[in-house]
């Protein structure tokens, strides 16, 4: 049980800074979660730290590849907007 | 309080600095500031519209994370084309960033200020920022540090702040009503948790709040910045300036919100406007008040460098920086005589000439005064003093060292300490703020203190009451010179023989 890191992070450390397992680690194109540290926070928090910081919707993503932050749950912006933008995506 | 009307605001330069010297400046804006926030911001480019012609500063991205979301903010941590807070071309690791600094120092002598800004929020990321700040103080003691943040994490921050004397900070405060900031921040991190809505914005505001008394309280300087956002804080922020004030801000900066649809942000995408030019000006007047410094303020990149309105961090990358040999003590002594010639120059403006330390023998040692000051001059009695400005006289002038706080232990009247209720106690304390000093200056000094500052070995000095400063501590220094006090013994010894 791991969560993963998609295309859409932006490699802001904000993760790496509040994992309490340190299993987030700086990869290019984009930070990863190695999933034999990763516990999903099960045991340390009420949610998932790198969801509950993250400020990326879509870069957060579980073993199924559904999104924590979907589109438009952190910055409030409508879908329509977000297709205009074309800022959307269904999952990872 | 008559406070001086600062000219019409600066045109905004696009990426050239300033065309002339004029740019909006009254010679006198910082006149009305108290002389210890004066002498701490006259070379700063960002406090002092005067200043940014001639001082230049940095800020390094060291500090990626963030622990709130901003309505208009939209992070790039690889962009070059964007100039605006938030956007920078490449991340920093501490070590990086100190290389940078130096190169920048050593390259540009102007560059008095170092910043860090972001691209997330400094105090976000505590170890990456306060690592830059401990290795710059012990490295280059002759740059400014500065720090910017939102204010969520200020208060746990505040004691560590203070250790590395950084005097200047930065808290963005858009909103005193978390009904407003709810508008603005649509979520906050904090113990572990996502927050929204205004449950989120209380917290923050609540947050930046305390750590602007904690950080004033601490004679800290505190700017706030606000971003203008019509419709949502635009007449709310004569309130924010009200209260901002009142806990000790020295200056309020209102910024335009930056809202284009490319830069990805949620204001950008949905369309909200940001103040017309007439709008940004009208409120800027309203909250200026004595605090009317920043009508210059460009809103720069968190990596930005060079003078106000330019940026040189093309010029020095780190691939380039990594190729340059930097000798930093030899820079240092470039640095001093360039920002000693950029001062004179700016006095000279100011119709202020330095008193010059002429007869004075090469290689006297230096001398910390105390002054009980105000507006420029000896003015005060000594006990009624709040505080005394420290000011050290050297063969190569006068200058302003620091500010100490006092108790007041003169409870008014003429008795001057003699007669008033258990005045000893603190009065003792009072003459212990003036360790190191030699003398202390001032209007007028009671008996008892007289002679408890002489068993101190301070000397008390009532005889440049109403003369302006520097002046009399270099008329003081000459008076000490003369008795030949100020040479060492072996050497003085040496002249007689």
């Amino acid at each position: 049980m791991a969560l993963q890191i998609t295309q859409s992070c932006v490699n802001c450390w904000a993760c790496v800074d509040v994992c309490p397992n340190d299993a987030i680690y700086d990869d290019r194109p984009h930070f990863m979660i190695d999933d034999m540290k990763c516990t999903e926070c099960l045991g340390d928090h009420a949610e998932p730290q790198c969801a509950a910081i993250c400020p990326i919707e879509m870069a957060i993503a579980d073993e199924l590849g559904a999104f924590l932050n979907p589109p438009g749950s952190l910055t409030g912006i409508p879908i329509e907007k977000l297709k205009e933008f074309g800022l959307w995506r269904e999952a990872a | 309080m008559e406070l001086p009307v600062i000219s019409s605001s600066a045109p905004v330069a696009e990426g050239g600095g300033c065309a002339s010297s004029g740019c909006g400046t009254a010679p006198d804006a910082l006149s009305h500031l108290p002389d210890h926030i004066r002498a701490k911001v006259q070379d700063h480019p960002c406090y002092s519209e005067e200043a940014h012609h001639y001082f230049a500063r940095m800020h390094v991205a060291v500090a990626p994370a963030c622990n709130i979301q901003c309505n208009y903010c939209n992070r790039k941590y690889d962009c070059s084309n964007e100039s605006r807070p938030g956007v920078v071309s490449e991340l920093l690791t501490p070590d990086q960033a100190i290389k940078k600094v130096l190169a920048v120092a050593a390259e540009i002598p102007q560059m008095t200020v170092l910043g860090i800004a972001g691209p997330g929020d400094p105090l976000a990321n505590p170890d990456r920022t306060f690592e830059t700040f401990r290795q710059l103080s012990e490295k280059a003691p002759d740059i400014k540090l500065c720090v910017s943040t939102n204010g969520l994490s200020l208060p746990e921050h505040v004691d560590e702040i203070a250790k590395h004397n950084i005097d200047h900070v930065t808290i963005t405060i858009n909103c005193v009503d978390p009904e407003i900031g709810a508008k603005i921040y649509p979520w906050i991190y904090w113990k572990n948790k996502r927050l929204r809505g205004v449950e989120a914005a209380k917290i923050l505001i609540e947050q930046q709040q305390k750590g602007l008394e904690m950080l004033t309280s601490r004679g800290i300087l505190v700017k706030v910045n606000s971003v203008m956002i019509p419709g949502v804080n635009d007449e709310h922020l004569k309130e924010v300036s009200r209260v901002v004030k009142a806990k000790g801000a020295f200056l309020h900066n209102v910024m335009p919100l930056i809202a284009e649809a490319e830069h990805g942000t949620y204001y950008g995408i949905m369309e909200q406007r940001g103040p017309t030019d007439a709008e940004l000006q009208s409120l800027q007047d309203e909250c200026a008040g004595d605090m009317s410094m920043m009508r210059h303020c460009r809103q720069c990149r968190a990596d930005a460098v060079g003078l106000l309105g330019e940026d040189r961090g093309d010029e020095f990358t780190m691939d380039k920086i990594d190729v340059m040999d930097v000798d930093y003590e030899a820079a240092m002594v470039r640095r001093k005589e360039v920002h000693d010639s950029i001062i004179e120059k700016l006095d000279a403006k100011r119709g202020i000439v330095k008193p010059k330390a002429e007869g004075i023998p090469e290689g006297s040692r230096p001398v910390l005064m105390a002054v009980a000051g105000k507006n420029g001059v000896v003015a005060e009695h000594f006990g009624h003093a709040k505080e005394f400005l420290i000011y050290e006289a050297s063969p190569a002038g006068v200058r302003f060292i620091s500010h100490r706080k006092t108790e007041l232990y003169c409870g008014g009247g003429d008795t001057c300490g003699e007669g008033d209720e258990e005045p000893d106690s603190l009065l003792d304390r009072n003459i212990k703020v003036l360790e190191g000093c030699e003398v202390v200056l001032c209007s007028k000094i009671g008996y008892e203190p007289w002679g408890k500052l002489e068993a101190a070995g301070i000397a008390p000095n009532g005889e440049h009451a109403m003369e302006p400063i520097e002046d009399a501590v270099m008329a003081v220094y000459k008076e000490i010179a003369a008795t030949g006090r100020l040479l060492p013994q072996a050497d003085s010894a040496l002249k007689v023989a």
